[in-house]
């Protein structure tokens, strides 16, 4: 059973998932994955995925553009240290602004359709985008080679205030330097307030007109209310997201290169939030941590490794269990992927957290059924 | 003057001719029946109320305006609620969700996005849900998925989800289709009992049984005309309607 929505409920969860959110550095260690890089990631990607589930959670419009709000928050955030300033503020700031208009743009022409064709349009764009990145618009993308810095670059804001250094600056926070655990903190207090601002959408009368409009879109028009707008605020939210997590990737790595609005891109993000949990909050971050560990730890597994952990079996039966075993890491990372998003997606729809959950309800049956057979006695006497 | 005026309303589809110089006027608080053999027009007749279809020429008044050319949601902004033949429901929701969501959906419209309340600390809201699920019998269901009802359970639902909304008209298309005799008096005693509240209904159905125990008027549309009009005594004895029926076969 789900405990009852209450604000003190959520309050206690909000609690919960910033402390969880913080100690990344201690907990992750015994699991290896306590270092900033990785970390930065998990909290990037949870953001782009908690975005992502705000329109295919609730609204039920399964985007495959997604990619393009998170390359052009990227792109947006490194004009920003080229012209402006090396602080992120007003990366992200812009970031998040362009990107939310760039949705309302997509939004606006791809949500005259839905279902398929919604899915269909939205990767037609990204696709346009991603393309157009690579040959129309080098000037501002820099093309293959990708948007760097470079020590000529204005900077006009910075001009201002410090003397321009010997090589290129590096990104900060008013002077906290955004490499390393700086930059690592810096996303995680952005996830902790994403995933906030995405929990009082959720409970909002908002987030329930959008619940509704997924459920059943005629309905929704018959009982007054004009889908089309609700559905395009939901489309620009979710695209503010993905610029904020486009700007985050560009605020610890100042670079932006067009392979981020790929499609595979785009399909990274639906399988975080199918993974995890479509429509749950905490559902879209557990799936990016789970791909992201994946893509990073398991793609580093070598046969040397392998062999050690397997040392202990006798010769022969060692040879066998590390070759296979070695496909389903290293480079074959993927396969161990697709395995477990198989199984996910045919034993439990729901995601994760509905494995959690029933796995809760199991042990509560079992408690109750094991209490009731030791009061048996006493009634029967 | 009626609540709903329908003037000279012509309908086609390609070639066939649904509806043809259709008048109709419903008077304020009245139950009014539309009556007549599949294919004459009824349904259609009732898209044109909610904006689904436009007719070709022709006027619909509600209320002193227009109902032409103007949204669906509009149109239920305006006070004209709809039951379908298939109830459309949020299935994946609670019976208290599908509520709660019409007297939302009704007061924010489509251009207010309340994104800081809380539902769950919309009291007002919640216990005028509850009360119309009370009214239909379906309290104790309240926190059930609204998909696991049983078919009458879910015309109930959307009976409730209608009402919620406190509307001047409400069309029921085809109320009992499908139901059991004793789920269809169950409905007829239902559709009584919020016959109280004064709101004007107009009924669709096939079911003399049910038009007969409801209706304070009926209208009688056979291949896309108005063939008859009257109080309910006056229809069943018209010998127009028998042969609309029956094809002209004695009884």
């Amino acid at each position: 059973m789900m405990s009852k929505i209450t604000p003190r409920n959520d309050n206690v969860m909000m609690g919960l998932f910033a402390v969880a959110v913080l100690t990344m550095p201690i907990w992750l260690m015994p699991i290896g994955a306590s270092y900033p890089d990785l970390m930065q990631k998990f909290a990037i990607f949870g953001i782009f995925a908690i975005g992502f589930n705000i329109l295919f959670g609730l609204t039920g419009y399964l985007s495959f553009g997604h990619a393009a709000f998170l390359g052009v928050g990227s792109y947006t955030a490194v004009w920003s240290f080229k012209l402006l300033s090396m602080n992120v503020l007003p990366a992200v700031v812009f970031a998040v602004l362009v990107a939310g208009a760039f949705s309302f743009l997509i939004g606006f022409i791809s949500l005259r359709r839905s279902g398929i064709y919604f899915s269909i349009l939205t990767l037609a764009f990204a696709q346009m985008s991603y393309n157009l990145a690579y040959s129309v618009l080098t000037p501002i993308t820099n093309g293959e080679t990708g948007l760097q810095l470079a020590k000529s670059d204005p900077r006009v804001v910075d001009a201002l205030f410090v003397e321009a250094g010997a090589g290129i600056p590096s990104t900060n926070f008013f002077g906290i330097a955004m490499s390393g655990y700086g930059g690592f903190y810096f996303c995680a207090i952005l996830l902790i307030v994403g995933f906030y601002l995405s929990l009082r959408i959720t409970r909002s009368p908002f987030g329930m007109m959008l619940k509704a409009i997924k459920s059943n879109q005629n309905r929704m028009s018959y009982t007054g209310l004009n889908t089309r707008p609700y559905a395009l605020t939901a489309f620009v939210i979710s695209g503010m997201y993905a610029g904020l997590a486009g700007s985050l990737l560009a605020v610890t790595d100042p670079l932006a290169g067009a392979e981020r609005m790929q499609w595979t891109a785009s399909g990274e993000v639906v399988l975080m939030t199918i993974l995890g949990g479509v429509g749950t909050l905490i559902g879209p971050v557990l799936g990016a941590g789970i791909i992201k560990y994946f893509e990073n730890i398991f793609s580093a597994f070598n046969e040397s490794i392998l062999t050690s952990i397997f040392s202990f079996l006798p010769d022969g039966l060692q040879d066998v269990v590390v070759s296979v075993v070695g496909l389903f890491v290293g480079e074959g990372w993927h396969l161990t992927l697709g395995l477990l998003f198989m199984i996910i997606v045919i034993y439990l729809p729901g995601g994760l957290v509905e494995g959690a959950q029933r796995i809760r309800t199991y042990a509560t049956k079992k408690r109750e059924k094991k209490s009731a057979a030791s009061h048996q006695p006493q009634i029967a006497e | 003057m009626g609540i709903l005026q329908v003037q000279d309303v012509n309908k086609s589809f390609g070639g066939l001719k649904a509806l043809h110089n259709v008048n109709l006027d419903v008077e304020e608080g009245a139950v009014h029946a539309i009556i007549g053999p599949n294919g004459a027009g009824k349904s259609t007749l009732l898209n044109c109320f909610v904006g689904r279809l436009k007719p070709d020429t022709g006027s619909v008044m509600f209320d002193g305006t227009s109902l032409l050319g103007i949204a669906p949601h509009e149109i239920n902004q305006a006070g004209v609620a709809r039951v379908f033949q298939t109830p459309e429901i949020f299935g994946d929701l609670s019976l208290i969700e599908n509520v709660m969501i019409p007297t939302l959906a009704k007061r924010d419209g489509a251009y207010t996005v309340n994104a800081w309340g809380r539902v769950d600390q919309a009291a007002e809201i919640r216990d005028k849900a509850e009360h119309i699920l009370e009214d239909v019998g379906l309290a104790e269901k309240r926190e059930m998925h609204a998909n696991s009802l049983s078919r009458g359970d879910k015309r109930r639902l959307e009976l409730a989800m209608c009402l919620v909304q406190e509307p001047k008209l409400l069309l029921l298309d085809e109320p009992t289709a499908g139901m059991s005799r004793a789920d269809t008096n169950n409905t007829i005693d239902l559709l009584k009992r919020i016959g109280e509240r004064g709101i004007t209904k107009i009924v669709i159905e096939h079911d003399m049984h049910v038009v007969f125990s409801l209706a304070s008027k009926i209208s009688v549309l056979a291949q896309g005309t108005v063939i008859a009009e009257g109080a309910p005594e006056d229809i069943k004895g018209d010998p127009r309607v028998q042969e609309a029926y029956l094809g002209g076969a004695h009884l």
